[in-house]
């Protein structure tokens, strides 16, 4: 540890060396900095970050970021949007070394142990857990305009991190269920039922999928009971996972990393899922002929819906660790992936919503009309985030260890 | 082993005691520096490191994952006789032992065949032949596998023409399967090493004084490719002991096994002091039971 | 030569329903990844379904600058990772099983199955904060390729100790007093006797080390992500064919480097085909040896 420490030490002096001067350093002592000296270096990124300008660079960008969730290469091609690594390192002149993560935790883990990267992608909760463990630094506004200009009013003042002070929303999605149209009944909308309840259950019995993830899964069922899906009660959280296992007789499995291939291959009818999952699989699906034109569309036999009882909705974010090496580079890349055009190509790729408003008029006209990627303003009113649960992360995780038996 | 040491009491008794014991040192050191590499590199990069996961057991959970050095306590160990605990390792085990006892079934006459090719270079292409298909990605032969139990799949289709099984996808077979391929190379490889060996004059000599061949094997080649199926045993089953992956993707995941529960404590639950105490319990009790199986086995098998 | 260098030989009937039964592992082995073949030629965007046959995911494949630095860390980890751990591997069986009394030889007994018994996810955390804390190291394919030469040093080990147990160590002696030095004893008689078990315990290493994901999505760094990985966090998000096209690749190039290495290895010399072959042949050598030491 000490060596990581001399070595930032090391590097905060020369960053100081470039430019810094002491009053924006003191100004960075307060927050949530704690005051201990052994944690000078983070004071010096933290002072580094504040003294950034906007579009300034001070070295190539280290960005860790989920496996292929930026458009690059010929993904981007692909797909017909801008190669978004590219553009940037033309505009700014900055080489880009992309490492791909595949777990918050594991993300969490590597950052906590000093391993360097300029720029991560945590989701939500995981940014208050870094946040609470000093690991994030506090964006500086004055080098990341779009920060405040583009943001949707949803998210510029987020439960996560009041304010968008160590993050900067990437993509949003929702928690639903996917299904085959016919096998539940949608007419006045669907509920948890069709997943929770015996009797609702009952026609696609051995053909349903749960997720395999310790809040989603909990969360959706704290829905169905009517629940917070951050309630800190012992005896709803126990409801729930009494709930999950009492499913065990009529779900053929949890699974959260290939459930829309469940869906879509006839092993399930109705799952528990997220939206973008759902509607890539749709996609990937859909036939068409020679001349481009449609001859079959997964649309037509899948449906998605966020069941009226409420659910999740989770945003991924841009953050920069207190082991940055160039903050600089990483507050300039985040303005840059925040610009309108840039933030729709994101859209555009991942069929992700996108917290970027002023990105609206950039995104296909497809998915901004999509409901299951932008909900209705009602369906908005039933959302919730996931907030970081502190010391009750281990309740619920054991929780769901006994709900699947 | 315990024809070798008898070996080495002959020996040691026919030389003269001085260069005897000078015999002795020289093979100390001999030892020493052929292990001293790995001895060296082990130590480096597992045991130090491993001390860290000691250290963290006596710790208390923080919410970073990385434990709090304060507040030492044995409570992550007192977790272990937790009755859930207890009903997953259970579970584990008999599915473990089950995996183990199946792979052995299939994988003895399998390297049998192979280890009694008459041409080293056949011997090698059916051993090499044997592990192509897992250097393609662990996923996606798993993958492959559930599209072959999967409602439409090949073999759900054969089942359904005979009439013998349906969909096997999110059974136990299905998990069965999933293991048995998964792990039959770590079966297959030291069985072969141990019965290429073998000397077959032995085992015709055997035939002649034995009139039938399945004496001959019972007395002859099972004993002494015992150290190949030891050998085996422990990387089928102590791996799959542990195995999630696989039971979860074939299997639908309904049931939590050890690999679970630890991957829990150090993820989602982030609770390293307990996920330190499991490992450390896992790996108590399944070196002592390696090194008694190990020791024992010359006399059981 | 028609003999089959084994007992078995003398009953063809046994000998044929091994055969059989073979044949049969080996199509349980070469099943999923005939699927997998197949589909990478499909035209369609999903993995399950067929659409049409079409090259779109290989060409896609050698586009894509990431997968291919996944692809070229991958091998490069696994290489170094099976070379170096064979050889301490190989050298650890040896002390075990050669040397029968030496300092630390018990501990070093245990020792060596705690690699194996150790869950992933343990040794992951643990080895990112030795990496992370020591700082002598920096992650990347450095830092992987130590964890896996850590944890296959021991599969190796076992492999090789299966080949070593009962067997006779007078005709390593034997050799001993045949050859000028230790070094040529081993290299020309234990050597060759133990070659299955050191091959079996190197392609056991390669395998581990090519699929590994959780110890190496751990210990990685910047620019270090390797296929498996690659593929795990993929498969969070969107998973098209184009791993089958990767995976068929490796099985491809890995059966192309097996057939050339064997062709080559029987065109050098006919003498390399009697190295695995029984004792039997070495006996004039040993008839050496035992005359020499009679005329002692």
């Amino acid at each position: 540890m000490k060596r990581i420490f001399a070595l930032l030490a090391v590097m905060a002096l020369l960053l100081a060396a470039c430019g810094t001067d002491t009053t924006e350093t003191t100004e960075a002592t307060g927050g949530t900095e704690t005051t201990e000296t052994t944690e000078a270096p983070p004071e010096g990124i933290q002072a580094a970050a504040n003294a950034c300008e906007v579009g300034a660079t001070d070295g190539p960008l280290n960005l860790y970021n989920w496996t292929d969730y930026i458009p690059t290469g010929p993904l981007a091609e692909e797909f017909e949007v801008d190669d978004l690594l590219a553009k940037f390192e033309e505009e700014h002149g900055e080489e880009v070394t992309l490492t791909f993560f595949n777990s918050n935790e594991a993300m969490l883990a590597q950052i906590d142990a000093g391993a360097s990267y300029d720029v991560v992608v945590p989701s939500d909760y995981m940014v208050v857990t870094m946040r609470d463990a000093d690991l994030l630094v506090e964006l500086n506004r004055a080098a990341i305009p779009n920060l405040d200009a583009n943001i949707a009013e949803l998210f510029s003042n987020p439960g996560y991190d009041p304010g968008n002070r160590f993050s900067a929303p990437y993509q949003w999605g929702t928690t639903g269920i996917g299904y085959l149209y016919g096998s539940i009944d949608d007419t006045e909308g669907v509920s948890w039922g069709v997943l929770f309840d015996e009797e609702m259950a009952a026609p696609n019995a051995g053909f349903i999928s749960l997720l395999d993830d310790t809040r989603e899964t909990l969360g959706s069922a704290l829905k169905y009971l009517g629940y917070s899906l951050n309630t800190l009660n012992k005896d709803e959280v126990d409801e729930a996972a009494d709930l999950i296992l009492s499913t065990n007789e009529w779900i053929a499995a949890f699974n959260s990393t290939s459930y829309w291939t469940l869906l879509s291959s006839g092993e399930v009818n109705v799952s528990q899922g997220w939206n973008g999952d759902f509607l890539g699989e749709y996609d990937r699906i859909t036939e068409y002929d020679a001349d481009g034109e449609v001859t079959y569309s997964g649309y037509d036999d899948f449906g998605y819906a966020i069941p009226i009882e409420g659910s999740a909705a989770w945003v991924d974010t841009m953050a920069i660790p207190t082991t940055a090496d160039h903050p600089c580079t990483a507050q300039t890349f985040i303005n840059f992936i925040l610009d309108a055009e840039n933030g729709a190509t994101l859209t555009n790729f991942n069929y992700y919503a996108s917290p970027n408003e002023a990105s609206e008029e950039f995104i296909y006209e497809e998915i901004i009309e999509d409901p299951s990627i932008y909900p209705v303003p009602e369906t908005m009113a039933i959302l919730e985030f996931f907030l970081d649960l502190g010391d009750m992360n281990n309740y619920y995780a054991d929780a769901f260890t006994r709900a699947k038996g | 082993m315990t024809l070798l040491d008898e070996k080495e009491q002959v020996v040691e008794e026919a030389v003269n005691p001085r260069l005897e014991r000078k015999a002795r040192k020289q093979e100390s050191w001999r030892g020493f520096f052929h292990a001293a590499p790995a001895y060296v590199y082990l130590i480096l990069f597992f045991v130090l490191p491993l001390l860290i996961i000691f250290v963290f057991s006596f710790g208390s959970r923080s919410n970073t994952g990385k434990p709090l050095l304060e507040n030492w306590n044995f409570d992550s160990w007192g977790r272990l006789v937790d009755p859930l605990v207890r009903t997953i390792a259970i579970r584990s085990l008999w599915m473990a032992l089950l995996n183990t006892a199946v792979c052995l079934m299939i994988a003895y006459p399998f390297a049998y065949w192979i280890a009694t090719r008459a041409k080293q270079r056949t011997r090698t292409l059916l051993l090499i032949a044997v592990l192509i298909p897992f250097w393609s990605n662990f996923l996606v032969r798993t993958y492959a596998w559930r599209m072959l139990l999967g409602s439409d799949g090949y073999i759900t289709q054969l089942g359904e023409a005979t009439g013998l099984w349906g969909r096997m996808l999110f059974t136990q077979p299905a998990v069965f399967i999933g293991l048995l391929y998964g792990y039959l190379p770590f079966m297959v490889l030291p069985l072969y090493a141990a019965l290429e060996r073998m000397d077959w004059g032995l085992i015709e000599a055997g035939r002649d004084l034995y009139a039938s061949g399945s004496k001959a094997f019972r007395k002859i080649t099972l004993p002494l490719s015992k150290p190949g199926i030891i050998a085996g045993s422990i990387l089928v089953f102590i791996p799959s002991l542990g195995a999630y992956v696989t039971p979860d993707i074939l299997g639908g995941a309904k049931t939590n096994l050890l690999g679970n529960l630890l991957v829990t404590q150090f993820q989602a639950a982030r609770n390293w002091p307990f996920g330190s105490a499991l490992s450390g319990a896992i790996l108590i009790v399944m070196l002592v039971a390696t090194m008694i199986y190990f020791r024992t086995g010359g006399r059981t098998i | 030569m028609t003999r089959l260098h084994h007992g078995a030989a003398a009953r063809p009937g046994v000998d044929r329903s091994l055969a059989i039964f073979g044949s049969l592992v080996f199509a349980f082995l070469y099943l999923p990844i005939l699927v997998v073949v197949v589909f990478s030629f499909s035209g369609s965007e999903s993995v399950g379904r067929w659409g049409g046959f079409s090259l779109r995911w290989y060409e896609q494949m050698l586009k894509n600058e990431q997968l291919l630095n996944a692809l070229e860390n991958s091998v490069v980890v696994a290489l170094v990772s099976t070379v170096v751990a064979t050889v301490l591997g190989t050298a650890a069986a040896l002390s075990l099983d050669r040397y029968r009394r030496w300092v630390g030889r018990g501990a070093f007994d245990g020792l060596l199955y705690l690699p194996i018994i150790i869950p992933d996810v343990t040794m992951a955390v643990m080895l990112l904060l030795w990496f992370t804390s020591t700082g002598v190291i920096p992650l990347g394919r450095g830092s992987i390729t130590l964890a896996h030469i850590a944890f296959n040093i021991s599969f190796v080990a076992i492999v090789v100790r299966a080949r070593l147990a009962h067997m006779d160590p007078a005709m390593e002696d034997a050799a001993a007093d045949l050859y000028a030095n230790r070094w040529q004893a081993f290299r020309r008689v234990t050597l060759p006797l133990i070659m299955p078990g050191v091959l079996g315990g190197a392609l056991l290493a390669l395998t581990l080390s090519l699929d590994d994901v959780v110890i190496t999505s751990f210990v990685q760094g910047p620019g270090s992500t390797t296929l498996p990985v690659y593929v795990f966090g993929l498969i969070r998000r969107t998973v098209t064919p184009v791993i089958n096209a990767v995976s068929t690749l490796m099985i491809a190039v890995s059966m192309v480097l097996v057939l050339a290495s064997l062709t080559l290895q029987n065109r050098t010399g006919r003498r390399t085909e009697s190295k695995g072959d029984r004792p039997m042949k070495r006996k004039p050598l040993i008839e050496k040896a035992e005359s020499r030491e009679n005329q002692q």
